[in-house]
């Protein structure tokens, strides 16, 4: 793997009128690495990723994707891609219709044929022609997997990817991730589930009133003491 | 490699016009908004108060104006469920892009409005079909091009507010009247018989109205997007 981080994000911070929602959060992320990031609601956890993907200007400090600076625009927005809360589709559209409008918008050469194998790749190649607003919500949330991730992303942002998957879909985004990490892309994953967390990610951090508290290797990290220091963090009681 | 800014626009554009075209929500309600104004309009004149002629400029621009205005609301509308605006504003085109792309869209939706309206507005009111009356159409899109530049850039500030429906037309009406007022003259001269030269001074204020305000718009368009 190539020792240039895909992420590095140097003292962000944002600001919403007098409100700190991240504040001089630093890290990079090697190719190949992911990150999962934990914290509680209200935390700035989107928001750091809403700024990492450009959806939002930092108020101070900067950040760079594979080398180019956010405010390289469509540069560095070529090389994210990002599973929200939302599903950013469209339900008048098919689910081949949907990935393939992302494809085109990326320049991707054949985008038909590029959308049908990113559908494949998460299991729903025999929905390809269904609109969308007829799939369940997990069925949808695999298009929008397939949809973020059809151009290859260098970075891939996460914020609760798992959420309304069934365990086939489950398996196939944990794959897919594993997919993408091998091929040198990075992950950042937004979770509150701490077991799964440490399980898809090789780093984890705790994010905590627009703070980051330290990024650690999760290799020997057990769920349970990881979960007790969260706990801590946020001022849980144990029993909680 | 990221798609050039024509080819993203178009790509934009061919996506707004597959929507509408499987909803046909917004497409219908103009459309009937239009035709119920024709006929209101219609009923309400008193033929012997007012020449037909002298109405239906009048009338065709009323109706144009607010026809459009409802499907301009849609335009952004589409993005918000799910927030497809951040799969657009995500992917690696211009903001310009996106603007060309959904004004496109927008003026082939005004224009499909326009194309059934005008017969319907001649076919009221007697309007004469003569040589001036090609020139009437190229009026229509010479305005809507303006009309679909200013309403596409308000559509995507009111998207974000409660009252999009409401501000949308609080916004754009101001601006609409240096696009509205030289094509009803210049409508209201040529339906009236005179030579194309005497609403020549009109039609060129439309397109210098046109042409600022396309640019002007598509340069502050990145500004009502982006956080």
């Amino acid at each position: 793997m190539s020792s240039t981080p895909i992420v590095l994000a140097q003292a962000l911070s944002r600001r919403f009128g007098a409100r700190r929602a991240v504040e001089g959060v630093s890290f990079e992320l090697l190719a190949g690495q992911s990150l999962a990031l934990f914290g509680p609601n209200g935390a700035g956890k989107t928001t750091l990723m809403r700024m990492l993907a450009g959806l939002l200007r930092p108020t101070s400090g900067s950040a760079s994707v594979a080398g180019v600076a956010l405010r390289g625009g469509t540069a560095a927005r070529a090389q994210v891609g990002m599973i929200g809360h939302h599903s950013m589709l469209y339900p008048a559209l098919t689910a081949a219709e949907n990935v393939e409008f992302a494809a085109r918008l990326h320049g991707l050469p054949d985008a038909a044929n590029v959308a049908r194998h990113a559908l494949d790749g998460v299991g729903i190649l025999d929905r390809a022609a269904v609109p969308v607003r007829a799939l369940s919500r997990g069925l949808q949330q695999r298009v929008a997997i397939a949809r973020s991730t059809v151009h290859r992303p260098k970075l891939l942002l996460c914020d609760e990817p798992f959420g309304a998957l069934d365990e086939s879909g489950a398996r196939a985004l944990a794959e897919l991730l594993q997919r993408m990490r091998s091929g040198g892309s990075a992950i950042i994953l937004i979770t509150h589930d701490i077991a799964q967390g440490l399980r898809h990610a090789t780093h984890a951090a705790m994010m905590r009133d627009g703070q980051l508290a330290g990024v650690e290797p999760t290799s020997g990290v057990a769920p349970a003491d990881y979960a007790a220091r969260y706990r801590a963090l946020c001022g849980l009681s144990d029993a909680a | 490699m990221p798609p050039d800014t024509i080819s993203a626009a178009l790509a934009i554009a061919r996506k707004d016009l597959a929507i509408e075209f499987r909803t046909r929500t917004a497409f219908l309600s103009s459309l009937v908004f239009a035709l119920l104004a024709i006929v209101i309009f219609y009923f309400a004149w008193d033929p012997t108060a007012i020449p037909a002629l002298d109405l239906a400029p009048g009338v065709l621009w009323v109706i144009f104006t607010f026809s459009g205005l409802l499907g301009l609301n849609r335009s952004f509308g589409i993005e918000q469920s799910e927030r497809a605006i951040d799969g657009l504003l995500l992917a690696p085109v211009s903001r310009q892009a996106i603007y060309l792309g959904k004004g496109l869209a927008n003026l082939l939706f005004v224009l499909a409005v326009q194309a059934i309206a005008l017969p319907a507005v001649v076919l009221f009111y007697n309007v004469p079909v003569s040589g001036g009356f090609a020139v009437v159409a190229a009026i229509a899109v010479l305005a809507a091009i303006g009309l679909v530049a200013i309403g596409t850039l308000f559509s995507s500030m009111a998207v974000n507010t409660r009252l999009a429906e409401l501000l949308l037309p609080m916004l754009s009406l101001p601006f609409f009247v240096p696009i509205v007022m030289p094509a009803a003259q210049a409508t209201a001269s040529l339906l009236a018989g005179r030579p194309v030269a005497e609403a020549a001074a009109w039609l060129k204020v439309l397109l210098a109205f046109d042409i600022v305000f396309v640019a002007a718009c598509a340069l502050a368009f990145p500004y009502t997007i982006e956080e």
